[in-house]
């Protein structure tokens, strides 16, 4: 009589886990990526925003987040300098402050021409979320008297005329979860009237996906790795989010072949469980 | 030296990766000693971050500097030292004026903000012309994304019992709900894997050096 | 006093802040706009308070050598070392109480608060976050079972979903005629996420959203108190 079958060691299936991610990334296959409609829209988004215009770019995320938002942030803030949107950085999470000196340091070097306070300009982290977007709205100077080196606003010309969001052209969230996207949608897009977009984790996409609607709650969204892969492609900065879809498939295969074997087995040994009896 | 401490730091992100991976095997001490050290790191950066980029240029250097015009930071302050009372069991009480304070400034935002985001905006996005679209594939989509929205909505309402038609209705809600629990479930499925990916890539290319990074 | 105060200041605080959504003009958008600022602040100071909490948990931890109190040491000691870099050298963009620390910036590469940031802090909160690929592949395997319609309805989605958002269904359904264009694999995925997860998503939102308002007018009007604490 056949036996019932036992349940597989997780140890193994972890091992099958960590070789079939690193084993893409060593011999690289190139699957091909193709653009998805939602990020062809956050890429209009930026590509339609005319030369010179202020936007705020929102690092709300950790180094947990990394591998999903950095690739995202890097092609977003290379587009606005391609594009010479100036960019003006503020975090909600106190590492976003770090995350986003990161990109700044890996691409100024391309850009010579940019001049930090003319160009960008980091205002650094505040606490309070919803509150402190809301804050903003209202008495900018007020929440950010300086900048994160101890500038005073007023010495930095990137931020004349900017006492709230009215010479603010868009902002862009790049969000691993609460404070983050959610906050600058209600406040600054509802409240304010800006239009927003925003970058999210794999995790968060579904929650936020409602706000991506015919009122233009959000205007654009970039959901996970993959979405970051499609933006790199299309503001040509292939990096790690590219480099890393090979081992994202080949890693989904591996879930989806244990999640039928974990069936088969589950039936297999209900079908023998009936026999007995 | 700066190149020896550079290489230091590598070995070092190295030496924590492993340490926080062995947990896969078995809980055991270099996993928990790892685990500490990230917990106290991430306090310390923290309490520094906030000194640096609230208390002082929001709430000190205006007392210190110009405290005739922004002399009603004292409020807040004050507040402030109230809330790290709660240290001290006899006076954790006086806690409660600063929480209150937070609690209503965050309660009172949230009523309108959620109300008019959440509720008003995501229902107005609700309702549309479903049969106004290029192709038939995105009318079926429209349909359903009204008949998903409308029988998730009602499946929500406990205050009548789930029979009959309203509970057809709710069970067809039920459906919608699981279709978004799966993609859901693909969706952070894509994101753990990528955090995975993140580290081979620090593990192959910043140190072994296999593969560019 | 102790409890009567916290709920009228918590009504007025909250009444003041919906009030300047509807009348954006003094006195209440200058009140409102003063009571965020002040918020800040406060938030500064509960973050701070956060902190201290811990450095006294682990002290008393250590005092009274409960279990494992060693590794409490090693809290104690990292936190120490974290504040004394950031305190004494600053960090990337601020000086601390011995200015910028050039010299030991230029020996180690970088400040002493970044480098253990960059080095230390980065890898272990990542790896800590990885290990979730591996616990939720776990997971998926053991409870991932189609039981039901709704049960099999959900892992339906989710293996359309996984497989639309790789290069892989790419490949896959990369060779069907434009007609059959909708089966395309990243097509479906997104079909999915855009409309039958969107609308269990909104439904979500909406319930969720209904709750908070309620819970936030229940607050202000002083029927919820679990905030205040015991006597």
């Amino acid at each position: 009589m056949a036996k019932q079958s036992k349940q597989l060691d997780r140890r193994w299936l972890f091992l099958f886990i960590f070789v079939g991610v690193a084993l893409p990334l060593i011999f690289t296959i190139g699957f091909p990526i193709e653009t998805t409609d939602i990020v062809q829209k956050v890429y209009d988004f930026v590509e339609e925003t005319p030369e010179g215009s202020r936007v705020i770019i929102s690092f709300d995320y950790d180094p947990a987040s990394k591998p999903e938002l950095h690739p995202m942030a890097r092609s977003l803030v290379k587009h606005c300098f391609d594009r010479k949107i100036k960019i003006i950085i503020t975090a909600l999470w106190p590492m976003g402050v770090q995350m986003a000196e990161d990109i700044i340091s890996q691409l100024k070097d391309n850009y010579p021409d940019l001049k930090y306070g003319e160009d960008y300009v980091n205002l650094g982290f505040k606490a309070g979320g919803m509150v402190v977007i809301q804050a903003m709205g209202k008495r900018f100077r007020e929440i950010f008297p300086k900048d994160m080196y101890g500038s005073s606003l007023d010495e930095l010309p990137i931020m004349d005329d900017i006492d709230n969001f009215n010479n603010i052209d868009f902002i862009f969230a790049l969000s691993a979860g609460d404070p983050g996207i959610k906050q600058w949608v209600q406040v600054a897009h509802d409240s304010y009237g800006r239009r927003a977009a925003g970058g999210v984790t794999g995790v968060s996409a579904p929650a936020i996906m409602p706000y991506v609607n015919d009122q233009e709650q959000l205007s654009g969204l970039l959901a996970g790795l993959k979405a970051a892969a499609e933006y790199e492609g299309l503001v040509d900065a292939k990096g790690t989010a590219t480099s890393g879809m090979d081992a994202q498939s080949l890693a989904h295969l591996i879930i989806i072949i244990f999640i039928i074997i974990g069936n088969i087995l589950y039936w297999r040994n209900k079908k023998l469980e009936k026999e007995k009896q | 030296m700066e190149q020896f401490f550079n290489t230091l730091g590598i070995w070092l992100g190295v030496y924590f990766t492993f340490a926080i991976f062995s947990f896969l095997y078995k809980d055991n001490p270099f996993y928990k000693v790892a685990e500490q050290i990230f917990v106290g790191i991430s306090a310390g950066y923290w309490f520094v971050y906030t000194i640096f980029s609230i208390l002082i240029p929001n709430c000190f250097d205006p007392l210190i500097n110009n405290f005739s015009v922004k002399w009603i930071k004292l409020f807040p302050a004050f507040l402030g030292i109230l809330m790290l009372l709660r240290l001290v069991p006899k006076t954790v009480w006086v806690s409660r004026y600063p929480i209150a304070f937070s609690i209503a400034t965050t309660a009172g935002l949230y009523f309108v903000k959620y109300l008019k985001s959440d509720v008003m905006m995501q229902l107005t996005a609700t309702m549309m012309n479903p049969f106004k679209a290029d192709n038939a594939i995105i009318v079926i989509g429209q349909l359903l994304l009204i008949i998903g929205t409308l029988t998730g909505v009602i499946y929500f309402f406990f205050s009548k019992k789930h029979e009959g038609v309203f509970g057809a209705t709710a069970k067809i809600g039920i459906y919608f709900l699981m279709i978004s629990f799966g993609a859901a479930f693909g969706y952070t499925a894509m994101a753990r894997v990528s955090l995975l990916i993140g580290r081979m890539q620090f593990l192959l290319g910043d140190w072994l050096g296999i593969i560019p990074h | 006093m102790k409890r009567k105060v916290p709920l009228i200041l918590t009504f007025i605080v909250g009444v003041i802040l919906i009030f300047s959504e509807f009348i954006p003009h003094k006195p209440f958008a200058s009140m409102s706009g003063e009571l965020e600022n002040w918020f800040m602040i406060i938030a500064g100071f509960a973050i701070i308070l956060g902190q201290l909490s811990l450095i006294k948990v682990c002290v008393l931890k250590i005092k009274y050598k409960q279990k494992n109190w060693q590794y409490f040491v090693i809290t104690l000691a990292s936190f120490t070392l974290m504040i004394c870099c950031g305190i004494f050298w600053g960090t990337k963009e601020m000086s601390g109480l011995f200015g910028h620390g050039e010299l030991l910036s230029t020996t180690i590469g970088a400040k002493p608060f970044d480098y253990i940031f960059d080095h230390i802090y980065q890898n272990l909160q990542a790896t800590m976050f990885s290990l979730l690929a591996f616990f939720i592949a776990s997971a998926a395997y053991r409870a991932f079972i189609a039981r039901t319609f709704e049960s099999s309805l959900l892992l339906a989605a989710a293996i359309l979903v996984m497989l639309g958002n790789t290069s892989l269904g790419t490949l896959l359904t990369g060779w069907l005629p434009e007609s059959l264009e909708f089966l395309h694999l990243p097509k479906l995925s997104e079909f999915i996420m855009k409309y039958p997860t969107t609308a269990g998503q909104r439904a979500i939102m909406i319930g969720a959203a209904l709750g908070i308002i309620g819970s936030s007018l229940r607050i202000i009007l002083g029927i919820e108190r679990s905030y205040l604490g015991g006597d």
